[in-house]
């Protein structure tokens, strides 16, 4: 029965499919021009392999000794091995060429208007738009239930997340790519962009929109356990539209910062707390606070999570170095610090009434480490 | 040489004229002829234990969702599957042909250096049950893919990864005593007359191969030596946290990886170009070509490392420069290709099995070089890396590449093995099951690489559906008509199907005029190479 319905899930995967062969052309000019290089070397590997293969299978069927083929006796020849090495080069320095041009117009960050910094987190994406001074996380957003084949994909099953990057198009944008713990690749094909984002390092990119659209990639780089589920969107507006979206975010920010003033009860808390425990903290300490033993220690329960309120404050806050606990006191605001340690504090019968509030959490990182 | 020769007549007297019996033969052997067997089967037994986690990653990925495994045991198959099938599948059926061969091809009596021989063989069933038993402890085993990365080997690995690095210290001790082995037996031992332009193409393949080990896994043993520090010894070489640096990582990594992949292709180039030339009856063409092409091929491995590192960010001029190297390799390896087609044109060709597999290598090689090719244009492969097109090129150059090389040197020398002959129609039957399997796994992977699915993910969007489903039924023939294989060759040891001393009217070298079974001691008197 259930493999039954495995296989009708799989049925109904195939109607989604495109069978897509070939690399996209992209949406900008070096995505087209990348096309192009790969076109070219892949026609001149058709034209070499017809040319060898042809040989080869023309012995194959005419030299056969049940054919009664008398084998040649020749077994070198000067003239033709230097042929044969000479005229690769030639073919080479004739793909050289194009693709020095190429790389060299990929290399030149200059002249930006648009600044991006790109930062991977073990399993989420970071925008920072340095001018503009907006800041969020991009996270995947597909159910679990999806994955775990108890409901239906959705069109764009695990191509999908909360926050899309938005870009302007027609404007050149740069991305400065780095990690927060292991190196991540960060990857759209309809812009041929590919840069690695490396802990203590930070990589440049570039790209110049030409069609508004929604464009996805994924994480290139083995990053851990959910490598797979980390994925990347775009959104390219007309200017005029990204300079709107633009204002939004940065009102919403300051209403934000309202936020963390007010009083907050234990429920407000617990409800928001959830939301920002699924999205930033269950891919490693599990949903049920269970975590996963020799790598994820459990939260229900826990010494931390039970009794010491400020090392479970500093270990949210400043992580805990040399393992995979990152600090989260630079990734979210008072408000989502609070309410995630006030959830450890009382999910899962963990219950110990305590309310963390965004004003201790101010003072905490005041105070540093 | 006469005076070492006396000696071991001597001895065979009294001491090891025949086989100890039992258990101890295989422990306490320095014969080569044993060693090569150990080192054959053992690789054999690898390859399944390889294949199987193949098809756990192949059954994941047969369609979208976590179906069968969770991700982070999925990680640890991918990263067990390439460990398993490059340090205990390929490397040790080479290094097993070698013990078996290279005696026997320069007319020695054993290999130069035995007791090591027997030593550089146990240390390896110790080495990966120690790897294999990571998956059972706390954390489950190595999970940072074969290249291991750091930091997610160091500061992010599970506690497992100590004795990963223990294991790979020991295959990398195995594999250098191996090559010192092959060096010092084809620079000492050839018979007299044998010139080194005079080497049958498997020694000197190997000899190469040998000094590529003897140069780069050292640098393997360095760098894990320095993750091992950076674990447990407060050291920050790969941690950018401590002013150490993850790129490294990756420079000392792929100057060990990019000769490695060449040390599991060179001895593969000398297996064909002993096949082609005996059942095309007709002499290798450009010998010497084929033998500088091996020293260049083996000189540019270790100036294109970085062209596994195009989008780490390397400066333009770094970037260019690997790009040209890398692109360099492909005209030597032309000139082999085509060195051997032009072996087989106007030949007198007829299609043994070992022929087969020989044919099915050049033409899905040369695919696989093909991609390589692509890969090496820099931009292009910024769309390329990390992508199943990867994941299809290496597997076109190692699977079709290397393991039919193997398996077509198995067919090829059984007979000289085990004294039988091998049942044709059986091996023809393991041949075409074997090139439908391997091209319905790889060749899709290609289309999936180009239309975006990156590599070493558990799940899947849906547009990769399709083709993951064709390649996962792929992998699956591919993999059972394997066991057919191993059907044969229990077949072939308990035939009595009596083979001659020379089984195939073609074949040329001194490995031909000794007995079938080669006899447990052989060339006691060096042969006279003229
Ligand atoms: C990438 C995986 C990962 C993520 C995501 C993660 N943690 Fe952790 N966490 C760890 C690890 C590993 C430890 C154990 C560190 C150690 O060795 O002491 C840990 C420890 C903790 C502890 C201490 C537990 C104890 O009893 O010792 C708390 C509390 C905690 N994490 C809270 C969080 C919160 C809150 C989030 C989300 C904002 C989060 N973690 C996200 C990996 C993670
Ligand atoms: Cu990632």
């Amino acid at each position: 029965m259930a493999l039954l319905t495995l296989l009708l899930l799989g049925a109904n995967n195939v109607a989604h499919s495109a069978w897509q062969l070939n690399m996209p052309e992209g949406v900008t000019q070096i995505s087209a021009s990348v096309y192009e290089l790969h076109m070219i070397i892949f026609w001149i590997c058709v034209v070499i392999g017809c040319v060898v293969f042809g040989v080869m299978f023309w012995s194959i069927f005419h030299h056969r000794k049940s054919k009664g083929a008398k084998p040649a006796s020749f077994h070198e020849s000067t003239t033709v091995e230097l042929i044969w090495t000479i005229v690769p080069v030639l073919i080479l320095i004739g793909m050289a060429v194009p693709a020095t041009a190429t790389l060299r117009q990929m290399y030149d960050t200059t002249a930006s208007d648009v600044d991006i910094q790109v930062t991977g987190y073990q399993w989420k994406w970071r925008y920072r738009y340095l001018n503009e001074n907006i800041d969020f996380f991009s996270t995947l957003t597909t159910p679990t239930e999806q994955i775990h084949n108890q409901a239906d994909k959705s069109e764009h099953y695990l191509l999908e997340v909360d926050n899309p990057l938005v870009l302007p198009v027609g404007k050149k944008i740069r991305f400065l790519t780095t990690s927060n713990d292991v190196i991540h690749s960060w990857w759209v094909p309809d812009f041929a962009v590919k840069k690695d984002a490396i802990p203590g390092f930070i990589n440049e990119a570039w790209t110049r929109i030409d069609t508004p659209g929604t464009y996805r990639g994924q994480c290139a780089e083995l990053c851990g356990k959910d490598h797979g589920f980390m994925p990347i969107v775009v959104v390219a507006l007309a200017d005029t539209d990204y300079q709107t979206w633009v204002t939004e975010q940065q009102q919403a920010a300051l209403s934000k910062q309202a936020a963390a003033e007010r009083t907050w009860t234990l429920a407000e808390l617990m409800q928001q707390g959830e939301q920002v425990y699924n999205t930033a903290c269950a891919a490693c300490h599990q949903a049920n606070g269970m975590g996963i033993p020799g790598a994820f220690p459990a939260l229900k329960g826990s010494l931390i999570a039970t009794q010491d309120q400020a090392a479970h404050l500093d270990i949210v806050l400043f992580g805990k170095s040399g393992t995979a606990m990152a600090a989260y006191g630079t990734q979210f605001d008072a408000v989502d610090l609070a309410s995630v340690i006030t959830y450890e504090r009382n999910a899962w019968g963990n219950d110990t009434g305590d309310i963390v509030t965004p004003q201790e959490i101010k003072q905490r990182l005041q105070a540093g480490q | 040489m006469s005076h070492s020769s006396a000696q071991a007549s001597a001895h065979s007297e009294h001491e090891h004229g025949q086989p100890a019996k039992g258990l101890t033969r295989w422990l306490y052997t320095t014969n080569h002829k044993d060693i090569g067997t150990l080192y054959l089967w053992f690789s054999f037994a690898m390859f399944l234990t390889g294949g199987c986690m193949a098809l756990v990653i192949r059954s994941e990925l047969f369609q979208p969702g976590l179906q069968l495994v969770q991700p982070e045991f999925f990680n640890q198959m991918t990263t067990l599957h390439g460990l398993i099938m490059v340090f205990g599948a390929v490397m040790p059926a080479f290094v097993g042909l070698a013990n078996w061969m290279i005696p026997l091809m320069v007319g020695a009596p054993d290999m130069a250096l035995p007791r090591m021989n027997n030593l550089s063989f146990w240390i390896l069933p110790f080495a990966f049950a120690m790897l294999l038993s990571t998956l059972l402890m706390e954390g489950g085993g190595p999970n940072f893919g074969w290249t291991f990365y750091a930091p997610l080997s160091t500061t992010y690995a599970p506690p497992s990864v100590t004795f990963f690095i223990f294991s790979v210290h020991m295959m990398g001790i195995s594999s250098i005593m191996g090559a010192i082995n092959v060096v010092a037996t084809t620079l000492n031992m050839r018979a007299p007359g044998m010139t080194m332009m005079k080497m049958p193409l498997f020694v000197w393949t190997w000899l190469i191969t040998a000094f590529l080990l003897i140069a780069v896994m050292p640098v393997l043993a360095g760098v894990i030596t320095m993750m091992l520090m950076d674990i447990h010894f407060g050291t920050s070489f790969f941690n950018a946290g401590g002013g150490g640096d993850p790129v490294l990582f990756q420079h000392l990594f792929w100057f060990f990886g990019h000769p490695e992949v060449y040390i599991m292709i060179l001895p593969a180039f000398g297996i064909i170009s002993h096949i082609v030339p005996t059942f095309s009856r007709k002499r290798l063409f450009g010998y010497a070509s084929m033998v500088y092409a091996t020293a260049s091929i083996a000189f540019l491995s270790f100036i294109v490392w970085a062209h596994h590192m195009f989008t780490v960010g390397l400066p333009l001029a770094g970037e260019l420069f690997f790009m040209y190297s890398t692109m360099l390799i492909a005209v030597p390896t032309g000139v082999k290709v085509f060195n051997w087609i032009s072996t087989m044109f106007r030949g007198s060709l007829s299609f043994e099995t070992p022929m087969l597999f020989a044919i099915g290598f050049i033409v899905l090689f040369t695919i696989g070089g093909f991609s390589g090719l692509m890969l090496a244009i820099a931009p292009a492969d910024f769309q390329y890396h990390d992508t199943y097109f990867v994941v299809a090129h290496f597997h076109y150059v190692l699977v079709p590449g290397a393991i039919f090389s193997i398996i077509a040197g198995a067919y090829y020398w059984l007979p000289k093995w085990t004294g039988h002959m091998v049942d044709e129609r059986l091996g023809r039957w393991h041949f075409w099951l074997s090139i439908i399997g391997v091209n319905l796994t790889f060749f899709p992977m290609h289309f999936l690489g180009l239309a975006g699915m990156p590599r070493r993910i558990p799940d899947y969007a849906l547009q990769f559906a399709d083709f993951n489903m064709i390649a996962s039924i792929g992998g699956f023939l591919f993999g059972f008509s394997q066991l057919l294989f191993l059907y044969i060759v229990i077949k072939c040891i308990r035939s009595t199907d009596q083979a001659p001393d020379k089984p195939w009217e073609g074949a040329e070298g001194l490995e031909w005029q000794v007995p079938s079974p080669a006899p447990y001691h052989t060339f006691s008197t060096p042969p006279k190479v003229d």
